[in-house]
């Protein structure tokens, strides 16, 4: 398969902080894989890192040959990655459709408004609400349909199930493996690796600023002890 | 005659309008500094300074170029807005990552810097700009004469606040610029080149400042203090409206300039120091401002 990002050596700082030591990994097109990690092990670090908002990193990032890692936010964003941050980042001052339609579509090959409603039906009752005034189920769809439709090839998921309800979860498990149906490219940081088992590829576990390991989806039941082990679960 | 409140109606009504006429340029000059500051996060203290720019503009343009008031209000908003720009690229945008403290020393050393050059080559006793031939003279009301030309600042200012209020609230440029002034980084993630857009809407909200300054050169006379005259008011405005707000500003804007306009007909000793008795008050009741988010 060919290889959608390659990750090598990735250093980051916030301030003083030094986060992330030698982080290396890879992700071929078409390929879900989670990053896996307890809390602090840089797993946001490492989305950040690759979208280009930690303020400093050294290492080598390249996505799809090109590397990134002098490369500002915008236009690393153009090279067609799209990020949905763990905090959501819904804008209360924006209504859901100004929210849908903000990020500018950088390629062709996103979903259209009508796909995403279809995923999505919720945003097109609320199309008139403030985006804040949505429920946190919806605040996550509303996340991820507004990088669908802008032609990103590699989606970076912070954690999308985070305190959500378990049938959400389970909808927000679909549309992951519809997107990936299409075609599209998911680095998805999890806590949640039950979850993560029904939608990824491969797993790449994190700890203090490093992968420590990689498990295949295949070889997730027979590594259930060694992963317990590193999750502290 | 006939009076109201026992105040003769002609002098009610010449200082409502003359309120109404302070209000346009409160809230054309508080519209442009609530922009700045909700995307910039920098109170421009500079702000007056670059009324005042627009003004002498007008004034420069007609004196050596022979560029009468009409050409102004567009060449003199583009102009000075385009020295805006400058200013963001080289100075401004080095103070991001700093305390707000540094953007309010910067700004204010600027203003001062700008009206001693002023000051230096101009003088400050003034010099006069002709109100257009078009809007010379006066109306009749039937209950006051409203002189032409302040009729037309009023209206002016109105439908340029209107207009930027419409662009901010109601269009996707607007939409990008309400997102970035919440999340600047992550509207930057979505492939928006946000510096850019901070560098315009320093330019847009200088170019506001500017048409204020021509509007109101035919009205004060062209001096170098002009800008600093308005500024204290001019926060203590965007204070009272709310940081940040567009609405705010533009509605507190209007309306202190008819409150500050009413005390001086009712009591005339309290009209320059009623709009901070206002601002205590409101920042007792809705520490936010009128309009503002907590």
């Amino acid at each position: 398969m060919r290889e959608m990002l390659a990750v090598s050596g990735l250093n980051a700082w916030y301030g003083e902080s030094h986060i992330l030591h030698g982080v290396d990994f890879r992700i071929d097109e078409g390929e879900v894989v989670t990053l896996l990690g307890r809390n602090g092990a840089g797993k946001t670090t490492t989305m950040k890192s690759i979208m280009g908002l930690v303020p400093r990193r050294a290492g080598s990032i390249r996505f799809s040959g090109t590397e990134t890692i002098g490369l500002r936010p915008d236009r690393i964003a153009r090279l067609g990655i799209g990020f949905c941050p763990e905090e959501r980042g819904i804008f209360a001052s924006l209504d859901v459709t100004e929210n849908l339609m903000l990020p500018p579509v950088i390629a062709p090959g996103g979903l259209s408004i009508d796909e995403i409603h279809e995923l999505f039906p919720n945003l097109k009752e609320r199309a008139r609400s403030p985006g804040t005034k949505l429920s946190g189920g919806e605040q996550q769809m509303l996340a991820i349909a507004r990088i669908l439709r802008t032609g990103a090839r590699l989606l970076l998921l912070d954690e999308p199930t985070e305190g959500l309800a378990p049938v959400i979860v389970q909808q927000i498990g679909r549309t992951i493996r519809e997107i990936k149906k299409r075609g599209f490219t998911v680095l998805l940081v999890e806590q949640n690796f039950q979850f993560a088992a029904t939608v990824a590829d491969r797993h790449y576990v994190m700890e203090h600023g490093r992968i420590i390991d990689m498990i295949a989806n295949a070889d997730l039941a027979a590594s259930t002890d060694r992963l317990h082990a590193y999750l502290g679960v | 005659m006939f009076m109201i409140f026992g105040i003769p109606g002609p002098l009610l009504f010449g200082q409502l309008l003359l309120g109404l006429i302070n209000g346009a340029f409160y809230a054309l000059l508080s519209l442009g500094l609530a922009v700045i500051f909700g995307l910039l996060n920098i109170v421009n203290f500079a702000h007056g300074a670059l009324f005042m720019m627009g003004a002498f503009c007008a004034w420069m343009l007609l004196e050596y170029l022979g560029i009468g008031y009409w050409w102004s209000l567009l060449l003199a908003p583009i102009i000075i807005g385009a020295f805006g720009i400058l200013l963001e690229k080289t100075l401004i945008s080095r103070l991001y990552k700093l305390d707000h403290l540094y953007g309010l020393l910067l700004t204010f050393g600027l203003a001062m810097v700008i009206e001693g050059l002023f000051r230096n080559q101009y003088g400050s006793s003034g010099l006069p700009y002709r109100i257009p031939p078009s809007l010379q003279g006066a109306t009749d009301l039937g209950f006051m004469f409203m002189p032409n030309y302040r009729g037309w600042v009023v209206v002016a200012a109105a439908i340029v606040c209107f207009t930027t209020w419409a662009l901010i609230e109601r269009t996707r440029l607007g939409a990008l610029l309400r997102a970035a002034t919440e999340n600047a980084p992550l509207v930057q993630s979505f492939g928006v080149n946000v510096p850019r857009m901070v560098t315009l809407t320093y330019g847009a909200g200088v170019g506001l400042a500017a048409f204020a300054g021509v509007l109101a050169a035919p009205i004060y006379s062209v001096n170098p203090n002009m800008g600093s005259n308005f500024i204290i008011v001019v926060f203590a405005v965007v204070v009272i409206g709310g940081m940040g707000s567009i609405l705010g500003s533009i509605v507190t804007g209007f309306g202190l300039g008819v409150v500050e306009g009413l005390t001086k007909v009712f009591y005339p000793q309290a009209s320059s120091t009623v709009i901070f008795v206002v601002m205590a008050i409101v920042l007792l009741i809705r520490p936010a401002g009128l309009f503002g988010r907590i």
